[in-house]
């Protein structure tokens, strides 16, 4: 998942006798589940949203390096270092399929990132949290990547070929990620005190953040509206974060931690935990830039970019000798 | 306890352990995104032969130490890591042409060691082998494409190889030990390996358009342990707070 609050056209679904013939078309193919590619007509509006929503994806990729990255040089084992290693390799190529899908719809990853670098796109708020201890790691494979795949296995179903595909990647490596996460925690629930501590601490940070990746509800969203209608979100952000608590509440009980909620309840009506809605305000003030780590985030990202311009440029040209050279001979 | 034989896996798995610790440093911030893979990607196999090495020195000592215990518990001095990969990042090029230097040296090594007379450091090499070979590839070709590359790219790149080849030497020492094993055919000695290191070093860096520094002198005291850089206490402060911290706790 990792795609908040993305905008539509703004304008809701269009009724089936305003569409031209071309959109009405595109909607017939897209209501018989029939995969959209990339040279096929599309509505401006629909390839205008798929690139917010696939570069938002991608950006939060990269920018969940970040956090996860923060702890590789402290893993504590080194099992423990193989396995965080090999699952950010796994978010960098995610990124990569991600920008790959992205630009099948006439958008370069350079002018992609320029957008993140500059502010005009944004990646999912929870990478803006901080990690502090090791049994962070475990809650982020836990609760943030448990959220992701909440969002991204409908989105297997998705209209658009490209993205549809590379979901279908993602998902398969998203669940060994989740299960390392869960794997983290359960050591450090049974461990010492000491871990006990952390491992209930990193629920108490993650917990909100993880239920505000769904975004807030927009079950009278038109933006939401019109996406669903081109099958490019596949459920409502009420919908996926009741699955989550759902999933997530008895992991905790066996874990034996405590989900920072005292409202939290089963009902036994609709057979669904309720629970207390994230606080919306620090939401938004996350995604104006105000988290604990926008700054860093953001900095991180930039100087990385900056500092490796020269090593960009310098490939580059010796790849326009090499070829030179070759066309001499 | 056979110290020789434990002495050179230490040798092999500090400086996997050491190498991999710094380039997953990069991790999140790379200059471009397929390098961000292929970083991590080379550290995941360093730590993994780290795995091997030191899963065998836990072995040989036989006094119950794993290869966490070696890698987390034990202090600078006790480390046989080369200077060279104990070396801070830098810049980009800096990074890529330690690894080369490495990479080229470790390439001829593990290739002598597929025959060596201990089949458990036979079968390593062999793993490690195959890995070291894409790295090298790797790595030979971004130094290549760096140095023939702009005119910053160029200078960057000549500037890390000399600040960096007066570490070159010290992979090939010779001491006690090193007479040991090759005796006993564990392993080559280092030396035996400095001909043709030095005709790849020489091809590649003139295709790299590099020049390599007139003098051969070399910084050495990391593989004995007799006096590593002040960087690796530091980056072993980093590596193994949790352990230290925690003594009694298990991950």
């Amino acid at each position: 998942m990792y795609a908040q609050m993305v905008k539509s056209t703004g304008q809701g679904v269009k009724p089936r006798e305003d569409m031209s013939p071309e959109e009405r078309h595109f909607q017939d193919r897209v209501d018989a589940n029939e995969k959209i590619e990339p040279k096929d007509w599309m509505p401006d509006g629909y390839r205008k949203t798929l690139i917010r929503q696939i570069a938002q994806h991608a950006h939060s990729e990269v920018v969940g390096q970040l956090p996860e990255g923060n702890w590789i040089t402290r893993a504590p084992t080194l099992e423990r270092k193989a396995i965080l290693l090999a699952k950010v390799q796994d978010e960098a190529g995610h990124g990569l399929y991600l920008y790959c899908a992205a630009e099948t719809l006439g958008i370069s990853r350079d002018e992609l990132t320029e957008k993140l670098l500059d502010g005009s796109m944004k990646y999912s708020s929870i990478f803006n949290y901080p990690t502090l201890t090791w049994a962070d790691i475990g809650a982020v494979g836990w609760l943030v990547d448990g959220a992701a795949i909440m969002n991204q296995v409908p989105l297997q179903r998705t209209s658009y070929g490209p993205y549809s595909r590379a979901m279908i990647r993602i998902c398969k490596e998203e669940s060994f990620h989740q299960r390392q996460g869960f794997d983290i925690m359960m050591k450090m629930a049974q461990g010492t005190e000491a871990q006990r501590r952390m491992a209930q601490d990193a629920l108490n940070r993650f917990w909100y953040p993880s239920l505000m990746m769904f975004g807030p509800s927009d079950k009278d969203s038109v933006h939401s509206a019109q996406s669903m209608a081109w099958k490019i979100k596949i459920n409502t952000n009420d919908e996926l974060r009741q699955k989550f608590v759902d999933q997530t509440v008895p992991q905790a009980h066996y874990l034996g931690l405590t989900v920072p909620d005292d409202d939290l309840r089963f009902n036994d009506e609709t057979g669904h935990w309720d629970f207390s809605e994230p606080d919306w305000s620090e939401f938004y003030e996350v995604l104006k830039g105000n988290g604990p780590c926008n700054e860093e985030r953001m900095a991180a990202r930039r100087k990385a970019w900056d500092d490796g311009a020269w090593v960009r440029e310098g490939l580059m040209a010796h790849a326009g000798k090499r070829s030179h050279r070759t066309a001499a001979e | 306890m056979d110290q020789a034989l434990f002495e050179f896996c230490l040798r092999m798995g500090d400086n996997t352990l050491v190498l991999g610790h710094r380039v997953s440093e990069w991790c999140g911030h790379a200059p471009v995104l397929e390098e961000d893979i292929a970083l991590a990607n080379t550290a995941l196999d360093l730590i993994g032969q780290t795995q091997l090495w030191l899963g065998l020195a836990g072995e040989v000592e036989g006094a119950g130490r794993d290869a966490d215990a070696l890698a987390f518990r034990r202090d600078a001095w006790d480390f046989r890591s080369v200077l060279l990969v104990e070396q801070p990042n830098g810049d980009f090029g800096q990074t890529i042409l330690r690894q080369y230097l490495f990479d080229q040296y470790q390439a001829l090594m593990l290739a002598e060691l597929v025959a060596s007379s201990d089949a458990r450091v036979s079968a390593i090499a062999q793993k490690a082998a195959k890995e070291v070979a894409y790295h090298l590839d790797r790595s030979r070709d971004t130094v290549v494409g760096l140095g023939d590359g702009t005119d910053e790219s160029h200078t960057r790149m000549q500037a890390a190889l000399d600040r960096l080849y007066p570490f070159v030497g010290e992979l090939f020492g010779e001491d006690d030990l090193d007479r040991e094993v090759a005796a006993r055919g564990i392993a080559p000695l280092p030396a035996s390996l400095r001909a043709a290191y030095d005709a790849a070093l020489a091809a590649t860096m003139d295709e790299a358009t590099l020049a390599l520094p007139d003098s051969r002198w070399s910084q050495s005291g990391g593989r004995d342990g007799t006096r590593h850089s002040e960087h690796l206490g530091h980056l072993l402060t980093e590596m193994q707070w949790l352990q230290r911290a925690y003594p009694d706790a298990r991950w």
